[in-house]
């Protein structure tokens, strides 16, 4: 156990490694003096000396990167051009936000998803069945900034029962921050449940096919302790990848959805950014967000043997 | 004689026999996901050379018009007819993925097949940059790359091409390594074949089943996210039309002219959703495992 989860982390760091050279390089190649792109165009001259001797422009680009990673791992971000906040302050307290809803529409979509998969796939080919596979397809086929869009017309401006825009921090005022979190959460969990229950269901109906569940059902099990206890983890299995996966795409596509809500979280400081050519932000941005799904792909591989028992460590 | 007119010979049954079948009777699934896709492509031809208005001339007299006979799906705040801007929006969506799709296609069947083939250190020194890639999630990519290169039409397709490359790039080697030790590879060889043949004739048409479904489905992915990149701003600058810059337009307006922003999101997910039917259909016609 000690060894695959060592193995495993060895694996990360290089991965981890190649990423930062990537984002280093990533702004490296945008066409101008990197001090000018890190201070913005209001910067005097004092300031960009300083700036370019601080990243080490008068050396090698080696020598900049391991200047730049280590200021990296000290947690120095560097500073927005546009706020003159510290990075790394603002990336987290805007990917709190950003996390909380991903995590529970993430949570809720598998907790309602698995059993109506396993239920399709028992009932495989029946009414019942075509018509989840069709509610799941059509779901899956709905962009989230459209569904979004659609649930803020008919709760938030018609019915009037949710607010429109703006948010409030859970710490300052917990129930107001629920109404604001509800609908990005209901439509992520929407979305979500399309792909999940696809998955749940796909992999349930070749569990069922296995020997094993033959067996089970032979000895006088009754359907639901076959389904539970016998067809449940090993087809979970793979829908804990896809979960992963999910989990991991979401943090990195969620910008649409905070910018149909007008939540402040990290996806939408991210595409700001980009749009205010705030380098040292979207630097933080892509790092944070590329190591979280690196930590979160490998959090689902070390869970693993959890849902499979065929996998031993 | 007669005997030979009343007792005519059996058909051989072959193992094509079930295939043949599944092609005369295509599931519902190809043919409603198909049908859709038919309809899409054709609505973006037909707006190569007709829409019913000219989809960038402004008409302040007629703006937000509800959908009516005069403008069968309203128009927007410039009083341009959204019908007309929507077969624009089409034809500039589907190209765009249609483009980055192919990009990201040929650039990875080249690398992948590389790869494969040569192993060695070769593999690993490709292998690991594509993993570093991969380890990028598809659309934080595309924005990064967006934010060097600037939005424009080809900017995205460069950007979703490069994003979408590494998926390619492990499916195609990953067929190559299994394929390139069969014999009739061997064969190949044997008889004298240059390398680069074998590869071209041999291995190659042997990976497209899994590279067809691939394709497909990023087909799809490039179509959501090149709607994401433009509802973000990011996609292709305004007059142009494109389904999320259409969608992303109609949100100040959404409590009093909501057709601007149904109908858009509409159409991507009506796209989204043959694609998905389509590709479905695709892979349990070509994916082995899949066939009952």
């Amino acid at each position: 156990m000690f060894r695959f989860i060592l193995h495993r982390l060895g694996m990360a760091v290089p991965t981890l490694l190649l990423i930062s050279v990537m984002v280093f390089a990533l702004i490296r190649f945008i066409p101008g003096d990197p001090a000018l792109l890190m201070l913005g165009d209001m910067a005097d001259a004092q300031s960009l000396a300083q700036m370019r001797s601080s990243l080490g422009l008068d050396h090698s680009v080696v020598t900049q990167y391991l200047i730049w990673i280590k200021s990296v791992l000290s947690g120095d971000l560097g500073f927005s051009i546009s706020t003159r906040q510290a990075v790394l302050p603002l990336l987290l307290e805007r990917f709190s936000v950003s996390a909380t809803i991903v995590l529970v529409a993430v949570a809720l979509a598998t907790l309602i998803a698995v059993p109506v998969g396993l239920f399709a796939a028992w009932k495989q080919n029946s009414a019942m069945d075509l018509g989840l596979v069709a509610g799941a397809t059509l779901l899956l086929s709905i962009p989230s900034f459209w569904l979004g869009l659609l649930l803020l017309y008919a709760f938030g401006i018609k019915l009037g029962w949710l607010p429109v825009v703006g948010y409030v921090m859970f710490a300052d005022d917990p129930l107001k921050a629920i109404t604001y979190l509800v609908l990005p959460i209901v439509t992520l969990t929407l979305v979500e449940f399309g792909a999940i229950a696809r998955m749940a269901r796909a992999s349930t109906i070749e569990v069922l096919r296995l020997d094993y569940i033959a067996h089970a059902r032979a000895k006088g099990l009754s359907e639901g302790a076959v389904l539970w206890r016998h067809a449940l983890r090993n087809a979970f299995a793979p829908t804990w990848t896809l979960v992963g996966l999910i989990l991991g795409n979401l943090l990195g596509g969620i910008a649409v959805l905070e910018t149909v809500f007008t939540l402040p979280g990290v996806g939408r400081l991210m595409v700001d950014s980009i749009f205010a050519r705030d380098y040292p932000v979207l630097q933080g941005c892509l790092l944070l967000i590329t190591c979280i799904y690196v930590l979160v792909n490998l959090c689902v591989d070390l869970l693993y043997p959890l849902f499979d028992p065929r996998v031993k460590l | 004689m007669s005997a030979k007119r009343t007792l005519p010979a059996e058909p051989a049954r072959s193992v094509a026999a079930p295939a043949r079948r599944a092609w005369r009777y295509p599931p519902l699934n190809a043919l409603i996901g198909g049908g859709l896709l038919l309809v899409l492509i054709g609505m973006a031809l037909l707006g190569l050379v007709w829409t019913p208005y000219e989809p960038l001339r402004l008409d302040l007299l007629a703006r937000f018009q509800a959908p009516s006979a005069a403008h069968w799906l309203g128009t927007d705040e410039f009083g341009r007819d959204a019908l007309s801007r929507m077969m624009m929006g089409a034809r500039t969506s589907l190209w765009i993925s249609l483009l980055s799709v192919s990009f990201a296609v040929v650039a990875g069947t080249l690398i992948g097949m590389l790869a494969g083939y040569l192993r060695g250190w070769t593999d690993r020194v490709l292998m690991m940059l594509n993993d570093a890639l991969l380890a990028f999630p598809g659309i934080l990519m595309a924005l990064g790359i967006m934010a060097i290169i600037g939005a424009s039409q080809y900017g995205i397709v460069l950007a979703l091409g490069i994003a979408y490359t590494p998926s390619v790039v492990r499916v195609v080697r990953g067929s190559v390594l299994s394929l390139r030790e069969l014999e009739f590879v061997e064969a190949s060889r044997v008889i004298g074949n240059s390398e680069f043949y074998t590869m071209l004739r041999h291995i190659a048409p042997n990976c497209l089943a899994p590279l067809c479904v691939l394709a497909t489905s990023m087909f799809g992915w490039a179509l959501l996210s090149e709607s994401a990149l433009s509802f973000l701003g990011l996609g292709v600058p305004p007059p142009a039309a494109t389904w999320g810059s259409m969608l992303a337009a109609s949100r100040p307006y959404i409590a009093s002219a909501a057709w601007l922003g149904i109908f858009p999101g509409l159409f991507i997910s009506l796209a989204l959703l043959a694609i998905n039917l389509f590709g479905d259909a695709l892979r349990d016609r070509l994916d082995p495992r899949m066939r009952k």
